[in-house]
């Protein structure tokens, strides 16, 4: 397992403005994580896991610092060209799947496939891979309606993965499960940790959840209140 | 290219598919364009069947005299001799019986619209059966010719359609003098079919005329006579007239109602501005209820590009569904209606809306407006707003 840094975070600073009021999530926050590591961010509400999450996944930008992923800078870039860096590395989980309610599970795996100038043969065998991978490949054509949260949750992290990202962002991914589905979905991480090398950061409120991750880091009021072996 | 082409495509179908959970406000966004569109095509319709009852009534190889400063046949005249000057203009053909040339008379009755039971003015023709021949289309649909000499006439099928008492064979009193109806003619729809034809010497005599005339008709090799004519009416100082062909004078007077195409435009247009109200809240609604499809599409990678086109495209789909709804609609109810207004000499011209191809073009244009603004402002929002912000609102 490579031990080089996937992503690094550097001095850090996130501000929000409400009004008059200026709102620090973060201020001087330093990070690294390596390739092929299954990280789970705890914290309480307002902790600022889910901010962290977001400047990680590119979805939002940092007020100061930088940020670092395979050695290229991704806190100044565009809009769109986050949204192509997105594309290329990142893979989401979230909580409540996020699944295009009027497409099928083979559908709704096949959307990162339409960033990619693959063929429709290839995108089908793509799909039909990720599908097998997360054991769905009876319910390509079901309706997320017509499936329970746990499989709606395959297919979300087949979708995920479909694309090959070296990157997975889970947000809470079994907040919304019974304790065995949730069991069964952090053992889908864990394979695709251990077996394909993904490199995973879940934001959890479930410490049974974070049993199943190499690390642990607990934030509070935007800070890492307990130091781990990848914290600075 | 073929990326963006191949996002936009699954958003936009994703979009027509989620239609459905906004039904409501979808169906209100494309009832608004049916209404405008309607509307808008039904007054076209109105005035393109009008101009087109009038255009196709002129021939390009008809010579018109009238006097000098009339707007219309009524206010024109001729007597004998100006007559006789005017068959002696080079370019007009001859037969066997002299020049072709058709002097006649236009007086004003009145006959009771059959839909308001109220009194309108109708035009009795006097003219001879030359004046007859020189009709194109003219066709004896029922009964027959007027005898030249006797106080019987007949009848324009669009005055038999549109007003009451002008059956075949029935008796008609205007003022103190009574006709008799003995033939029903067509002339292929156009203008001629909106008036009374009877022999121009009795109704000179009837009306006190004299030996005069109002207008004059005469068949011509070609329009280009018309320049040698008009010198000719220049150099001779007793003929007060101007001449044009008959179809340059009747697609004058077929702009008559090109005010109604103008009204039309004005009321649809201002209709179209509540249309636009309610289309860009069905919008702005549209991308509310899509949040977290954006958003997700988004986080995945999709271009903001694609989120505007995909809106964009539901607003475009639904205001062209509404305009076809409309155009079917308008198509139903005003295609082929008939209906009869005051033409150019104070008469009532009898005529049918016409819905062609160009004014269906020309509704589903308006509607694409629509379409156009009310999806460009929420396709705006839905493409600018970032990703973390639609993050949120989906939650």
């Amino acid at each position: 397992m490579s031990s080089q840094n996937l992503f690094e975070l550097s001095q850090v600073a996130k501000r929000f403005t409400k009004g008059k009021e200026t709102i620090s999530i973060f201020h001087d926050l330093n990070m690294q994580i390596k390739e092929g590591d299954f990280l789970a961010i705890m914290g309480p509400s307002g902790s600022g896991k889910t901010t962290l999450l977001n400047l990680l996944g590119g979805v939002d930008q940092p007020t100061e610092g930088q940020i670092t992923f395979d050695g290229q800078r991704i806190d100044n870039l565009s809009e769109g060209q986050l949204a192509k860096w997105r594309a290329n590395n990142i893979g989401f989980i979230f909580q409540f799947y996020n699944l295009m309610p009027m497409l099928n599970a083979a559908r709704n795996v096949e959307l990162p496939l339409l960033l990619t100038n693959m063929s429709r043969s290839e995108r089908k065998q793509q799909v039909k891979v990720a599908l097998e991978l997360v054991g769905l490949s009876d319910r390509a054509s079901h309706m997320p309606s017509e499936m329970s949260g746990g499989q709606q949750q395959r297919v979300a992290i087949a979708r995920a993965v479909v694309s090959d990202p070296k990157f997975l962002l889970c947000d809470e991914p079994t907040g919304d499960l019974d304790r065995q589905t949730a069991d069964e979905i952090l053992q889908t991480l864990q394979l695709l940790n251990e077996k394909f090398g993904k490199t995973i950061v879940m934001v959890t409120h479930d410490p049974s959840a974070a049993k199943f991750a190499k690390h642990t880091v607990h934030l509070n009021k935007g800070e890492f209140v307990k130091a781990e072996e990848l914290l600075v | 290219m073929s990326n963006i082409m191949s996002q936009s495509t699954a958003v936009i179908v994703m979009n027509i598919r989620s239609l459905p959970r906004r039904l409501w406000m979808s169906l209100a966004m494309v009832f608004a364009s049916a209404v405008v569109v309607a509307i808008l095509l039904a007054f076209l319709a109105m005035a393109k069947g009008f101009e087109a009852t009038m255009q196709s009534a002129g021939s390009d190889d008809i010579a018109f005299f009238m006097r000098t400063g009339s707007a219309a046949e009524l206010n024109s005249s001729a007597s004998k001799e100006q007559v006789n000057l005017i068959e002696n203009a080079p370019g007009i053909i001859k037969d066997e019986q002299g020049q072709l040339v058709s002097p006649e008379l236009y007086v004003i009755v009145d006959g009771v619209k059959k839909s308001t039971q109220q009194e309108a003015n109708i035009p009795l023709r006097g003219l001879s059966q030359r004046g007859v021949d020189m009709r194109k289309g003219f066709t004896l649909m029922a009964g027959r010719m007027f005898t030249p000499g006797t106080d019987e006439l007949i009848v324009g099928a669009g005055i038999l359609r549109e007003f009451d008492g002008f059956d075949l064979g029935q008796e008609i009193h205007f003022g103190k003098y009574t006709w008799k109806v003995v033939g029903v003619f067509s002339t292929g729809g156009n203008v001629f079919e909106s008036e009374l034809w009877a022999d121009a010497k009795v109704i000179q005599n009837l009306y006190n005329r004299g030996s005069s005339y109002q207008t004059v008709r005469a068949r011509i090799g070609s329009p280009d006579d018309i320049a040698a004519i008009n010198d000719y009416l220049k150099s001779e100082p007793r003929l007060t007239h101007e001449v044009q062909t008959e179809s340059a004078y009747f697609a004058t007077q077929g702009k008559s109602l090109e005010y109604m195409a103008i009204f039309g435009w004005v009321i649809s247009s201002i209709m179209a501005l509540g249309a636009l109200a309610g289309a860009l809240n069905t919008m702005y609604t549209s991308v509310s209820d899509r949040a977290m499809e954006i958003a997700t599409l988004r986080a995945i990678g999709f271009s903001s590009m694609s989120a505007f086109i995909g809106t964009m495209v539901e607003a475009m789909t639904l205001a062209v569904l509404g305009s076809l709804v409309g155009a079917l609609v308008a198509f139903i109810f005003f295609d082929g209606l008939n209906a009869s207004t005051l033409g150019g000499s104070f008469t009532q011209v009898v005529f049918s809306f016409q819905l062609t191809s160009d004014l269906f073009v020309k509704g589903i244009t308006m509607a694409l407006v629509i379409g156009f603004i009310s999806g460009v402002f929420p396709a705006w929002r839905a493409a600018r707003v970032p990703v973390i912000v639609a993050f949120q609102s989906a939650r």
